[in-house]
């Protein structure tokens, strides 16, 4: 099924939802309480590929309204045709539903972009920290953490031979 | 660690001795999961290249559960993202996934000319596609040499070994760097091809299928090699599209998708190659898979480097994108003009504020970029999208129920390069 048809079917299920083209790229925004319902309409109409999971912190950003936009890349497999979900999200509580159910492949996306990022994903079976350490309290990849970091790496407790 | 694991095995039951009522010691409240091992494989082995670790739960040799780690390479290459820029993030790249850096470097300025609406001249395309395709050949070079050596066949890995060094001695010819290449530029390349390179290409190409047969006579059908491989981390093509897998991973599985043929980028349109795919899905697969893709490879690089375009390399000084050559800065005030433009901090690119996603068929799979442009020369945000990270979540599912000897099979036909999965 071509883009456009998943898109108008969309529409009549859904409403009208933000759509916008930039260099070929279709791309919706879907309104957070929604987007697992969009995700499995998504996903019956033939998006079975989820390439990315990633997220952007618009804090000062030009026209942001919502300071998390996250980034859901699907695909198809059969014909590869290619949609951009965003999903935007705010703070003080950033919460979105976890699409693990649907795609494994989020599994560690989900968990990368609550590490980097610190939203939590409602329903993932084991959000953990991926690349960063457990004991790490920030989340290094939002805009208010600076690049060389907080001082954290020295305040890690030291493991000696003697103690472990 | 521990929490995650308390979960029932069904395997244990019909493990030699599992089974709550005969153990010897069930009268003690004993559970089957206490009779488990905990290996930690990893972060430093031998078997791993690289640096990730691997907790696997052990009954006798088998292998009932594994917990893969990363982060330990984890050097934030997202961040440097938003502070470098678009030229400067390219030698970051090199060290993302380094068994082909040149893959990722025309994978990163191929996003960030997508963003910024740049096409470039026919001449760069072709050398773009010929030194992906030469990292593409190194990279499976190098994880088909891994799975051999790692299930004993080291005379086939330095047959690969001795190939590498040849490509690195073209891209030292053509860059002057062996490994961290940096070669790409938004809008072309840093250095020309010299016929020298043609030369050493040519000899690349009529030299390397010899050693290819070679390596396919040592491994292919060798008996040992073949029982260490088939049907181990069988992963079925319904499995490998919801886990995400891509690239040879995914073909081996039966996945008919590659970004070459389904949305083709560069010069690849006018190339004549095929997909290798497979079907079983075994790491036995993944070899083959690479095998013929690096003779489909190379059907793509004696093409391209027969058929270079004429003309000039990077787009023209108009559009003022690419740096200038030398003598086009000291003879021609638009060189000039152009030249202290792109150096000036304040002014250089047009980075429009919007955000695009452009990804490359990768050695490994799909290598994309999302880039978030706000007007600067450096991104907003630089996600990248590492194949990797997708293929190594799915190694506990490949490796349950197979033994402590099919880990390294596992992992290496995976190819998990730890600097690509920490970025």
């Amino acid at each position: 099924m071509p883009v456009d048809a998943v898109l108008e079917s969309l529409a009549s299920e859904f409403g009208p939802l933000e759509t916008s083209v930039f260099r070929d790229q279709t791309r919706i925004v879907v309104p957070e309480p929604r987007s697992f319902a969009v995700f499995q309409f998504l996903k019956d109409r033939g998006f079975d590929l989820l390439v990315d999971v990633s997220c952007v912190d618009y804090l000062e950003y030009r026209g942001a309204k919502q300071r998390y936009g996250l980034v859901y890349l699907l695909a198809m497999t059969t014909t590869n045709q290619r949609l951009t979900v965003r999903v935007f999200v705010d703070d003080p509580e950033p919460t979105v539903r976890s699409v693990v159910p649907l795609w494994e492949a989020a599994n560690w996306l989900e968990r990368e972009v609550w590490d980097l990022f610190g939203i939590r994903f409602a329903g993932h079976p084991d959000l953990r920290r991926l690349v960063m350490p457990e004991q790490f309290t920030a989340h290094p990849l939002r805009k208010d953490y600076p690049l060389q970091g907080r001082g954290e790496r020295h305040n890690f407790p030291v493991l000696t031979r003697e103690d472990g | 660690m521990t929490t995650e694991y308390t979960t029932t095995f069904p395997m244990l039951n019909a493990g030699i001795g599992g089974s709550e009522t005969s153990s010897p010691r069930a009268g003690d409240g004993a559970r089957s999961e206490d009779y488990l091992w905990t290996l930690n494989f990893g972060p430093q082995h031998p078997a791993t290249h690289t640096t990730l670790r691997l907790v696997l739960k052990l009954e006798g040799e088998r292998v009932v559960d594994a917990m893969p780690e990363m982060g330990y390479l984890h050097s934030g290459f997202e961040k440097l993202g938003e502070h470098l820029t678009f030229n400067q993030y390219v030698t970051v790249t090199d060290r993302m996934n380094y068994i082909s850096p040149m893959a990722n470097n025309v994978a990163w300025h191929h996003a960030v000319e997508k963003l910024l609406g740049i096409e470039l001249t026919p001449r760069c395309k072709y050398i773009r596609t010929i030194v992906a395709e030469l990292a593409r050949l190194s990279d499976h070079l190098l994880s088909n040499g891994a799975v051999g050596l790692d299930t004993g066949a080291f005379t086939f890995f330095l047959y690969a070994f001795y190939q590498r060094e040849v490509i690195y001695d073209i891209f030292e010819t053509l860059c002057g760097a062996r490994f961290t290449n940096s070669y790409t530029r938004v809008g072309g390349v840093s250095q020309d091809v010299t016929p020298l390179v043609v030369e050493k290409i040519r000899t690349f190409v009529k030299t390397f299928p010899k050693t290819l047969d070679d390596m396919e006579r040592l491994l292919t059908r060798n008996r040992i090699f073949v029982d260490r491989t088939k049907g181990v981390g069988v992963l079925t093509k319904e499995e490998a599209i919801n886990r995400g897998a891509t690239g040879p991973v995914a073909r081996a599985s039966g996945v008919t998708r590659d970004l070459r043929k389904d949305e083709p980028y560069l010069a690849y349109e006018d190339f004549q190659f095929q997909i290798a795919c497979a079907s079983s899905g075994d790491c036995y697969a993944r070899y083959l898979v690479r095998m013929q893709e690096m003779r489909e490879s190379l059907k793509i690089v004696a093409q391209a480097v027969e058929n270079i375009p004429a003309g000039p390399v990077n787009i023209g000084i108009d559009q003022r994108t690419a740096l200038p050559t030398k003598k086009q800065v000291y003879s021609t005030i638009e060189g000039t003009i152009s030249h202290f433009e792109l150096s000036m901090s304040n002014r250089g690119f047009e980075v429009p504020h919007e955000e695009s996603y452009a990804a490359i068929e990768a050695p490994n799979g799909e290598l994309g970029f999302y880039i978030v442009g706000d007007g600067n020369e450096a991104a907003y945000r630089a996600r990248c999208r590492p194949p990797s990270v997708l293929h190594f979540a799915l190694f506990p599912h490949l490796i349950r129920g197979h033994t402590l000897s099919d880990v390294v099979a596992v992992l290496g036909s995976l190819n998990i390069i730890a600097a690509e999965l920490d970025r």
